[in-house]
C-alpha cells in the first residue's frame, strides 16, 4: 500500500443518493468498525425504519430524522492501493456552504446524479463550485440505475447533457459510471446488470485519481501568518512564520516582502524537533529568520527575489460566490481575507451576475444575493498583494467576511485599473459641493495672527504621542494661538458612537478624524491630534481628507513607514521640550506661526 | 512530503491562526495520546514553546497514573497547567460511581459543567506553581474564549462533522446544521463578543496517524497504553469506572502501530471501551451539543 492518502468529496443534488453510495463503499471495503453496522441496524429496528446504508454516515439525529445530509461528514477507508478520506457533502441548497467546505478539502470529486430524476439544479451548481474551487478531477456516478431498469439510453442521455455542461466550465470528467447504491452495481465490483458498461467501477476510478501535483516548482509564496519572538521564554530568535503556498526557498535566498517592498535574506529555516533544513517548499509550515532586522507585518507575502512577483493593487476583478444571508452591496465595509492579509474591502462595481446552473448572465443587478455568482470589482483602502488565478491559483483566492461570517469566496481574475479610488472620488465630490466661508482664509489668518494647520503626531506608544500633542497645544495656547487638541478616544466615544462593530472600525475612525480636520482647519485653527500604530496609508488618508487644507506629520520614535516621509521625526521620546521646540520651529518655517524673535 | 508531514503542517497552521486571532486562548489536555500529540504540535508551531495555558478537567475518577504523569510533564516542560473540577458535585457525591447519576449525566456534571465553569473562571481552579513545584489555587482565574481541543473526525459520527474553528454560543450549544464555511485555509475567526470558539487542529488525524506520529517524533506517552505484562492495555483513556482496558500484548508504540494497521484492532472502534457512548442512540452527540469535548 502506498503511503498516501487522498481526499475525495461526494457531491450532487439532494436525494440523489450520495450517502447510500458511500455507505455501500464503506461496507464493501470492510472499512466499518466492528459493531457499527449492527448498531445502526439496531437503531433502525428501534425506530421501525428500514435500514439504509446512508444511515451509517448520517450519524446525527437531525439527519436521520430528515433523511438528508446537513453537514459535510468525513469517513475513512482504504483500498489495496492507498488510504482515503471520503467527504459526504450535503446536496440541499440550504447547506451549500457546507458543500463548499467539503469540496475545498478534497483533491477529487464524485458527483452523483439520479438516473431517474436526471440532472438537477444542484448537480450543475456543484459542478460550477468545483471548477471555482479549483477541483479538476471529477467522475460522475449515474446512480439509482435500478430504478430505470439499468437502461443504457437513460445513462447515455445524462452523460451527453452533463458532459456538455462541464465542458463549458473547463472540466473533463474522468468517467461516467452507471451505479446502484441500493443494489451495489459497479461500486466495488462490476454489475452483471450493466453488461454494456466497460468503464471502471467506482473503486477502480478512485484508485485512478492522482494526488494534487506539487506546486513546489511555482514561484515562492509565503503568506506571513505571524512574527514570533518568545523573549520571555529566553528565546531571542525573531521568526517569520507561515505555510508555504507555492515554490521553494533555501537558506541564503534573497526575499522581498509585499506590498511593503522590504527586502532581506533568509538566514535560517526553523523547525522544531527535526534535522537542520536548508530548503523548504510548498505545503510546509516552517519558520524563517532573516539576516537583517526589518519591520514586517503579518499579512504581507514573502516572495523570492528574482522570481515573478505578485501584483500589487487596491482594486481587483474577482469572480465571487456569495453565501451570506444579507446580500453584498456597494459602499459597505466588509473584511477581506487573502492569504494572511486581513483588511477592509468594498464592493465598487458589479460587472455581471451569473446563474451558476444555466451559465447565463442575469439582468443588470447592483447587489449580489445569496447563492449568486458574480464578477465584481473590489477595492481595499491600502494596496494588497496577490496573484491572478491564471498565474497561481493558490494565491489568487480570497474570502469576504460580513457580520463576522465568511459570506463570500472568490478568485482574482485581474488587477483592476484604479484611476481614482473611492476616497478620491468622495473628496472630489465633497470639494465641488463645499460652500466656502464668506471670510477669506488670509483675512482669518491675519485676524488670528497665524495660519491654520492639521498637526498629526504618530508614535508606536499611544501615551507618548498624546503627551507630545498635549504639550504642543499648551505651548501654542500660551502664545495666544488658537490651537486645539483632540484625541482619538473622544472621536470614537462621541462622533463614532453610532458605528457598529461589524468589522474593524479603525478605518472609519481615521476617516471621521480626517473629515473633522477638514472642518477645524477651515475655521482657521491649529488642530492637533495623535494616532498610534499608523502606516503610510493611514497618513495619506488623513492628508487627503484634510485637503485642500494643510497637514503636518510628526513621527516619534523608530521609523515604521515603508515610503512615507513625515514632515518631522523626533527620535527620542524622552526629551519633550526639545521635541516641542523642533515642532514650533517647523511651524515657523512653514509660516503657520509668526516669529516674534525677528 | 509524507501524509504525516502534511497533517503536521496543516495542524501547525491552525495553531498559528488561533494564536494570532484569539487573546484568551487555552488548550485542553486530557493526558491521553491525542492531546499529547496536540501538545507536541503546539511546540512545533511555536518552535519549542507553548505560549498559552493548558487546562485539565479532573473528574477525580481518572486513572491515578494519569494525574501523576500530568504533573510530571507539566513541571518538566514548564507548562502553564490549570486544573478544573466540579467540586460541588463531588462533595455531594452526585456521580455515577456513587450511584446517583447515569453515565451520561455523570459526564455532563463532571466534564461538561466543570469545563464550562472552569473556562469562564466562575469556579475555583488550580494552577501549577513552578516555583513551589505543585498545584496551587488559581488566584486570578481569567475567562477563556478560544479553546484548543484534540477532537478527531474518525472518533465517531458527530465529530466527523466538526469545523477546525467551531463556534459555541454562550450556552456552549453547537448548531450542527449551521456551521461556517471553511475553505482555502480560511476559517471563521471573527466573532460576536461572548462567543466561545473550539479549535480543532487534529480533526483530520486518524487513530493510526496519531500513533504513527508518536513513533516518528518519539513523543513521550503515558505507559497505560502499553501492555506491561498483564496481556491487557488501554486503547483509550478516561475515568476508571467507565473505561475498560483491552486484551492486547502491544508493549511499545511500534507494536501498537502494527496492531492498528493489520492486527486485531484494524476494524474495532477506538471508543468501544467507553461505556457512555452506548447508553442512548446518539449518546455522544447529545453530550457534544451540550458542550462535551
Amino acid at each position: 500500500m502506498d503511503d498516501e492518502q487522498i481526499s475525495i468529496v461526494m457531491a450532487g443534488h439532494v436525494d440523489h443518493g450520495k450517502s447510500t453510495v458511500i455507505g455501500r463503499l464503506l461496507a464493501e471495503t470492510n472499512a466499518l468498525p466492528k459493531g457499527k453496522l449492527e448498531q445502526v441496524q439496531a437503531t433502525c429496528r428501534r425506530n421501525a425504519r428500514p435500514f439504509e446504508y446512508a444511515f451509517l454516515l448520517d450519524a446525527l439525529k437531525d439527519e436521520q430524522a430528515q433523511g438528508i445530509t446537513i453537514d459535510a461528514a468525513r469517513c475513512f477507508f482504504r483500498t489495496a492501493k492507498r488510504r482515503y478520506t471520503l467527504i459526504d457533502a450535503p446536496g440541499h441548497i440550504e447547506f451549500l456552504k457546507n458543500m463548499i467546505t467539503g469540496a475545498s478539502r478534497a483533491e477529487a470529486a464524485l458527483l452523483v446524479i439520479d438516473a431517474k430524476e436526471g440532472i438537477r439544479e444542484n448537480s450543475k451548481r456543484h459542478g460550477y463550485m468545483m471548477s471555482m474551487l479549483g477541483l479538476r478531477q471529477l467522475a460522475v456516478l449515474v446512480n439509482k440505475m435500478d430504478l430505470v431498469a439499468y437502461d443504457r439510453d437513460a445513462f447515455e442521455r445524462i452523460r451527453e447533457d452533463f458532459s456538455r455542461f462541464l465542458e463549458r466550465l473547463g472540466i473533463r470528467p474522468e468517467a461516467f459510471i452507471p451505479v446502484s447504491g441500493m443494489g451495489g452495481a459497479n461500486i466495488a465490483a462490476r454489475g452483471p446488470e450493466t453488461p454494456w458498461y466497460t468503464g471502471p467501477t467506482v473503486l477502480e476510478q478512485i484508485d485512478a485519481f492522482r494526488r494534487a501535483e506539487s506546486s513546489a516548482t511555482l514561484p515562492f509564496r509565503l503568506p506571513v501568518q505571524d512574527i514570533y519572538k518568545f523573549t520571555a521564554q529566553g528565546d531571542d530568535r525573531r521568526i517569520v512564520t507561515g505555510t508555504i503556498e507555492t515554490g521553494t526557498i533555501a537558506v541564503g535566498d534573497g526575499v522581498v516582502f509585499l506590498p511593503s517592498g522590504k527586502t532581506s535574506r533568509v538566514k535560517s529555516i526553523e523547525y522544531f524537533n527535526g534535522p537542520v533544513k536548508r530548503t523548504a517548499s510548498a505545503g510546509e509550515a516552517p519558520g524563517f529568520t532573516l539576516e537583517t532586522q526589518i519591520y514586517v507585518k503579518p499579512g504581507e507575502w514573502m516572495v523570492k527575489a528574482g522570481e515573478p512577483p505578485p501584483r500589487v493593487s487596491t482594486r481587483f476583478r474577482v469572480n465571487l460566490f456569495w453565501m451570506g444571508r444579507a446580500p453584498m452591496v456597494r459602499d459597505k465595509a466588509y473584511k477581506l481575507k487573502l492569504g494572511a492579509l486581513r483588511c477592509p474591502v468594498k464592493l465598487v462595481e458589479v460587472l455581471t451576475v451569473l446563474d451558476a446552473t444555466e451559465l447565463t448572465t442575469v439582468a443588470n443587478k447592483q447587489q449580489i444575493d445569496r447563492h449568486d455568482v458574480a464578477e465584481v470589482v473590489l477595492e481595499t483602502p491600502k494596496p494588497a498583494a496577490f496573484d491572478v488565478v491564471a498565474d497561481i491559483e493558490q494565491t489568487g483566492r480570497l474570502v469576504i467576511v460580513d457580520n463576522n461570517e465568511i459570506a463570500g469566496a472568490g478568485i482574482i481574475l485581474a488587477p483592476a485599473d484604479a484611476a481614482e479610488s473611492t476616497l478620491q472620488q468622495h473628496i472630489r465630490a465633497r470639494e465641488i459641493a463645499w460652500k466656502s466661508s464668506a471670510i477669506a482664509r488670509g483675512d482669518r489668518a491675519s485676524a488670528y495672527g497665524h495660519g491654520a494647520k492639521f498637526v498629526v503626531f504618530t508614535c508606536a506608544d499611544e501615551a507618548v504621542g498624546e503627551t507630545f500633542a498635549r504639550a504642543l497645544e499648551r505651548t501654542l495656547f500660551a502664545m495666544n494661538y488658537k490651537a486645539y487638541y483632540l484625541g482619538m478616544e473622544n472621536v470614537t466615544r462621541g462622533l463614532d458612537a453610532d458605528l457598529r462593530a461589524a468589522n474593524d472600525l479603525r478605518d472609519d475612525h481615521i476617516r471621521r478624524l480626517g473629515e473633522l480636520a477638514r472642518i477645524l482647519t477651515d475655521s482657521g485653527q491649529i488642530f492637533i491630534t495623535s494616532v498610534a500604530n499608523v502606516d503610510d496609508y493611514d497618513l495619506k488618508t488623513l492628508e487627503l481628507l484634510n485637503s485642500p487644507n494643510e497637514i503636518m506629520t510628526i513621527h516619534i520614535g523608530q521609523n515604521v513607514f515603508d515610503a512615507f516621509t513625515p514632515n518631522l521625526r523626533i527620535e527620542s521620546c524622552e526629551d519633550l521640550a526639545t521635541g516641542i521646540g523642533a515642532v514650533c520651529s517647523l511651524l515657523r518655517k512653514k509660516k503657520v506661526i509668526l516669529d516674534y524673535e525677528i | 512530503m509524507t501524509h504525516l508531514d502534511r497533517l503536521e503542517a496543516s495542524s501547525v497552521h491552525i495553531f498559528r491562526e488561533a494564536y494570532r486571532e484569539f487573546k484568551n486562548l487555552v488548550m485542553l489536555w486530557s493526558i491521553g495520546k491525542d492531546s499529547t500529540v496536540l501538545l507536541w504540535l503546539a511546540r512545533k508551531a511555536f518552535f519549542g514553546h507553548v505560549p498559552f495555558p493548558l487546562m485539565h478537567i479532573d473528574t477525580a475518577f481518572k486513572i491515578p497514573e494519569m494525574i501523576a504523569y500530568r504533573d510530571k510533564m507539566a513541571l518538566e516542560w514548564r507548562l502553564d497547567l490549570i486544573v478544573g473540577q466540579n467540586r460541588a458535585a463531588l462533595a455531594a457525591q452526585s456521580t455515577f460511581p456513587a450511584g446517583k447519576l447515569t453515565r451520561v449525566e455523570c459526564c455532563r456534571a463532571l466534564k461538561s459543567e466543570a469545563l464550562k465553569h472552569s473556562l469562564s473562571g466562575e469556579w475555583p481552579r488550580l494552577r501549577m506553581d513552578h516555583t513551589a513545584g505543585r498545584l496551587m489555587e488559581d488566584l486570578k482565574p481569567e475567562a477563556f474564549t478560544g479553546v484548543i481541543v484534540g477532537a478527531r473526525a474518525d472518533e465517531e459520527g458527530s465529530r466527523s462533522k466538526e469545523r477546525y474553528f467551531s463556534a459555541r454560543d454562550q450556552q456552549s450549544e453547537w448548531d450542527v446544521g449551521d456551521q461556517p464555511p471553511e475553505l482555502w485555509k480560511q476559517y471563521k475567526t471573527d466573532f460576536a463578543p461572548g462567543t466561545h470558539v473550539r479549535i480543532h487542529p487534529l480533526l483530520d488525524w486518524t487513530e493510526l496517524n496519531i500513533w504513527e506520529y508518536i513513533e516518528r517524533e518519539n513523543i513521550p506517552i503515558i505507559p497505560l497504553y502499553f501492555d506491561r505484562g498483564t496481556g491487557r492495555r488501554y486503547r483509550s483513556l478516561g475515568c476508571y469506572p467507565c473505561t475498560s482496558d483491552v486484551e492486547s500484548t502491544a508493549k511499545n508504540v511500534a507494536e501498537i502501530v502494527a496492531e492498528l494497521r493489520t492486527g486485531k484492532f484494524a476494524d474495532i472502534a477506538e471508543r468501544s471501551g467507553r461505556e457512555q457512548d452506548k447508553e442512548d442512540a446518539g449518546g455522544l452527540e447529545t453530550l457534544r451539543r451540550g458542550g462535551y469535548m
